[in-house]
């Protein structure tokens, strides 16, 4: 019996893992880059002084965070439920994971700012309150995912949920604005033209861009993780 | 053979008696034992009493902070209720006999969400009124609109809820987990029911509360379709 898994050799072997991944430590240098000019190299706010610069790590991670992260996860569990591919619950897993660091980041940042700016650490306002709500939804979707064993019934429960949150989100963002509002609005993301100077706007863009490539890279990474680990599994139990 | 009667066609079972018929089990097993319904019950009671507590009244008016005890109490006691729902049915692998039936997994999550529903109210019931009194809130005729804000809100809290006890029911963690994933879900429900609750409660007209009502109506319609729609899909085919 136990000769059988033992000396039977599986024609699928799982790849080498590396060490050193070329793309992420770009995206690394490309984030220190884009903040060393955010820091150095673009002129301080008039009006809002020097805690303005957290505003180039601030944007891009809560445009990252939320949009494209939790897009994505919505996205890939909606899908999921329709067509059952598993790499789709891999890449809705990966975009959870690594759209709580991003959201993290607006989360720590975003009070570090308003303790300067407006005087308090928290506000109960709209946008804040929703991202807090969100961060705290990928967590129990990610905490969902931990507690479940198969492979299939992790990814069936968890897209149930996934495409739960983004009915979610829409009412959450609904309720708390008209809860109440003080968050300033979007800048650069505004219908209008963004009214931000251009050397400010080029700080921005780089930064943005930047953040981005961590985001591709970070997503990439887990993603490959998540696919070794289904495969490992998967040759376990064969 | 001929004893057999051939007008006697089988009839197919609709949708909503089907779901009554499972509404009815859990109900009647739940009135038997009466474990669950004591439990939130005394919950509700000691979680206003704890409020009552740690409350300066004359610092706070008991008409602010009344609605916030309230749907606190709501929340919490619900949950005690729908971990309930399916763990009931992991005894002797009952679950596996209901989907052998022939009701409709749709039947069967309808069937559930209207046993949960039912017990809320009830919690309710006695919340509602213990508020009142140890709060001592005046009571007039427009508690009538605060029963169906807790009408609307109980519909939607027992949608969301009994699909997230199914998806628990599946996991390691069960209770643990329900109340994690369940919470974000009932903000829309909690923060427009108090509000409209500290509207009624205050003796503004209604119109200053439309917009709550509206936000609970369509949390109602998007979540109770979109619950009915997935819950199939937490089942083991």
């Amino acid at each position: 019996m136990s000769s059988v898994s033992s000396a039977a050799p599986r024609p699928a072997t799982l790849p080498e893992p590396k060490g050193f991944d070329a793309f992420l430590a770009i995206a690394i240098v490309a984030v220190i880059a884009a903040c060393a000019r955010a820091l150095f190299f673009t002129p301080i706010d008039a009006m809002l002084g020097a805690a303005q610069k957290i505003f180039y790590v601030h944007v891009p991670a809560a445009i990252i965070g939320m949009y494209f992260c939790c897009g994505l996860l919505f996205i890939s569990s909606i899908m999921y439920l329709w067509i059952k591919d598993e790499r789709l619950d891999r890449l809705a897993e990966s975009a959870a994971e690594v759209g709580l660091v991003f959201m993290g980041i607006v989360l720590v940042t975003g009070p570090v700012w308003a303790r300067s700016s407006w005087g308090t650490w928290w506000v109960w306002d709209a946008r804040i309150t929703s991202t807090l709500f969100l961060w705290l939804l990928v967590m129990a979707y990610l905490v969902l995912r931990s507690g479940v064993e198969s492979i299939e019934v992790r990814a069936r429960l968890s897209a149930v949920m996934g495409t739960l949150a983004a009915l979610l989100v829409p009412f959450i963002h609904l309720t708390v604005k008209l809860f109440r509002g003080m968050h300033p609005e979007a800048i650069v993301l505004a219908p209008a033209k963004p009214n931000l100077p251009p050397v400010m706007l080029m700080s921005f863009g780089l930064s943005m861009a930047a953040f981005l490539l961590l985001f591709v890279a970070l997503l990439r990474l887990r993603f490959r993780w998540a696919a070794l680990r289904d495969a490992r599994a998967a040759m376990e139990a064969a | 053979m001929s004893a057999v009667p051939t007008g006697a066609t089988h009839k197919a079972p609709s949708y909503l008696a089907d779901a009554w018929r499972i509404a009815r089990k859990d109900l009647l097993i739940e009135f038997r034992t009466r474990s669950a319904f004591l439990a939130a019950t005394v919950f509700a009671v000691l979680a206003v009493v704890i409020f009552r507590f740690t409350w300066d009244p004359t610092a706070i008016p008991a008409m602010d902070l009344a609605p916030g005890v309230l749907w606190v109490i709501f929340t919490f006691s619900g949950l005690l209720g729908l971990n309930r729902s399916f763990g009931l049915e992991l005894a002797e692998r009952a679950y596996d006999g209901l989907l052998a039936s022939q009701l409709s997994r749709e039947a069967i999550f309808t069937g559930k969400v209207i046993a949960n529903l039912v017990f809320v109210m009830c919690v309710q019931a006695l919340a509602l009124p213990a508020v009142a009194l140890f709060f001592d809130l005046p009571v007039g005729p427009s508690w009538w609109i605060i029963v169906g804000i807790v009408l609307l809100a109980s519909l939607g809290l027992s949608a969301v809820g009994t699909l997230f006890a199914a998806i628990a029911s599946n996991t390691r963690l069960a209770e643990l987990l329900l109340p994690m994933m369940t919470l974000p879900f009932f903000v829309p429900l909690v923060i427009p029911a108090a509000q409209a609750t500290a509207v009624v409660l205050r003796g503004q007209p209604i119109a200053d509360g439309m917009a709550w009502l509206k936000v609970l109506l369509a949390f109602d319609l998007v979540f109770v379709s979109a619950c009915i729609v997935v819950f199939p899909f937490t089942i083991e085919e």
